[in-house]
């Protein structure tokens, strides 16, 4: 079993500091390991693979709002976020050794682009397409990109973003009722 | 001439007797061979995350209830102990106590529901009257206790909403004698039924290292032979004071990891279940179940993940606080969400009359997967 704090050393050494970017143990309760967004995919499949680590599952991939841009008001009043980041987290698991890991990628609000994990845990596949439906984020070489809980022509609104507003009309219908 | 070999893509649902709920199924089908499933979901969505972002933390407990509502008291148990674990607020061994006891018999009623409706999909009818006219007891254990049958809003942060009334306990262990012969009927009247035994053992089987990869947890992975459940694992609350045993499926009438073993684990689990509530009922400390309840929660920043053993799986709530009323973020790891994306894979290659029987052994709650 090792603490997260092993883990980042384990993982820096292995993909030096341009991939493993930093450990935040500051605030959370969880301690969270920052990586490359375009690297996530090596970084996993090491996670997954190696012997002293062996993290076979995915309990959990979450996209997040940072809100950290700046916010920009229109001729009407309405506001919207510019710049800052989007940011994906992995909560993963051992069952063989029993330790956690949390992984945080960070990757620009005005193109998300992330690479996919669905390879390494199969399970990444319907949370990475939520996190596409929710905040737009944009998994590279997913097989199936789609909507999963909005319908499919709800357009390039992501609701889970700080910034959503809803539009005035779906299909004819009136919203907010 | 040529015969014409076109692939036929048969639409199932969204209204559908057999789905359990508003799921549709695009089955592509060769004959009446099943050659790929894409389940399509989001019918019932209803932002629970976005609302989260505007309620504060104990504000959001009923909304919990409405996820998965055949076991809203475990619902309400996993995201109180997440806002716990954060806050570092000690609730009382009551509590404890309590939570256990509710959470275990919710477990046995979400159960039921699933042995039943899943005789049910196979056609068994009787098997579902009786484990319903049990469940309806639980229920009622449940309305003595804060007034609700199905969407309690029981668990508060740091307490619960009513200490148990004077005759709860004598009520529990009379209706668990009553009940215990229900769960030998149902063996005698569906489990080793024949009929019941030709449509799942050797369908849909899922191997153990599928299942850990695509995430798959509760009775659905000890199906497949993996000793695994986060009560004892990782355990929280007070369950390492109890004595219960993992029932993992054996390929005892197929093969391991089929339809038949996801069914047989839920039975053998009702009898643990009813082993713990044993444990604690006569055991319960005395004490004020309002003395953590805090007036107003301070939140401190930071983000925690924190999973329980839902009836269904693994019940994740990640939680990120900046210090304010209300979370910036509350994601939920459904296990119904999680189990359902399997569903595809499970039945390749099966006939179009096993998809029912396949889709009821996953156990699977509309409600949770599309919060």
């Amino acid at each position: 079993m090792k603490t997260s704090e092993e883990i980042y050393n384990i993982l820096k050494e292995k993909f030096g500091e341009e991939v493993i970017l930093n450990l935040n143990t500051t605030e959370p309760i969880d301690a969270i390991i920052e990586v490359n967004p375009s690297k996530i995919n090596e970084v996993s499949k090491f996670l997954r693979d190696s012997e002293e680590l062996k993290f076979d599952t995915l309990m959990l991939l979450s996209g997040v709002d940072d809100a950290n841009g700046t916010k920009v008001k229109d001729e009407n009043e309405i506001e919207t976020i510019q710049g800052g980041t989007l940011s994906v987290y992995y909560h993963c698991h051992s069952m063989e050794i029993g330790h956690k890991v949390a992984l945080r990628v960070a990757t620009p609000r005005e193109n998300p682009q992330v690479q996919t994990v669905e390879r390494i845990w199969r399970t990444a596949d319907w949370h990475e397409r939520e996190a596409f439906d929710m905040f737009g984020i944009k998994f590279l070489n997913h097989h199936d990109l789609r909507r999963i809980l909005m319908p499919d022509d709800w357009g390039e609104r992501y609701p889970l973003r700080k910034d959503y507003v809803d539009p005035e009309y779906y299909n004819g219908i009136k919203i907010p009722y | 001439m040529a015969v014409k070999t076109e692939e036929l893509v048969l639409n199932m649902g969204p209204q559908h007797p057999s789905t359990h709920g508003v799921l549709r199924l695009l089955v592509e089908l060769d004959g009446e061979l099943v050659t790929d499933v894409k389940p399509i979901i989001g019918y019932l969505h209803r932002c629970f995350e976005k609302h989260c972002e505007y309620l504060t933390y104990p504000q959001i407990i009923p909304y919990t209830d409405r996820m998965d509502y055949l076991a809203s008291m475990y619902n309400n148990f996993g995201y109180v102990t997440a806002v716990e674990k954060l806050a570092g607020i000690q609730v009382p061994e009551r509590v404890e106590y309590i939570r256990v006891i509710m959470g275990e018999l919710q477990r046995v009623a979400s159960h039921l529901v699933a042995l039943g409706t899943y005789g049910l999909d196979i056609g068994a009818f009787t098997p579902f009257l009786f484990l319903f006219r049990d469940r309806e007891k639980i229920l009622d254990l449940f309305e003595m206790t804060c007034g609700a049958r199905l969407l309690y809003n029981y668990m508060w942060i740091g307490g619960v909403s009513h200490d148990i009334p004077s005759d709860f306990v004598p009520s529990v262990k009379k209706f668990i004698k009553e009940f215990r012969p229900t769960m030998v009927e149902l063996n005698d009247l569906l489990t080793y039924n024949k009929i019941f035994v030709e449509r799942t053992a050797n369908i849909g089987i899922l191997p153990a290292e599928t299942a850990i990869n695509y995430g798959i947890t509760g009775p659905n992975l000890r199906a497949s032979g993996v000793k695994w459940d986060l009560r004892k694992n990782d355990t929280y609350s007070i369950y390492n004071k109890f004595d219960f045993e993992i029932p993992v499926g054996d390929g005892k009438l197929g093969t391991l990891g089929d339809s038949w073993d996801r069914y047989y684990v839920r039975v053998l689990e009702v009898e643990q279940s009813l082993r713990i509530i044993e444990q604690a009922i006569d055991n319960i400390p005395d004490g004020d179940v309002f003395e953590a309840v805090p007036k107003r929660i301070k939140m401190p920043k930071g983000n925690v993940y924190h999973r329980v053993e839902n009836p269904k799986g693994e019940l994740g709530f990640f939680i990120m606080s900046d210090g304010k009323n209300n979370p910036t973020r509350v994601k939920v790891r459904p296990p119904s969400f999680v189990n359902i994306a399997i569903f595809g894979e499970l039945c390749r290659g099966h006939l179009v009359a096993d998809l029912v029987a396949i889709l009821g052994s996953l156990d699977i709650v509309l409600g949770e997967i599309d919060r």
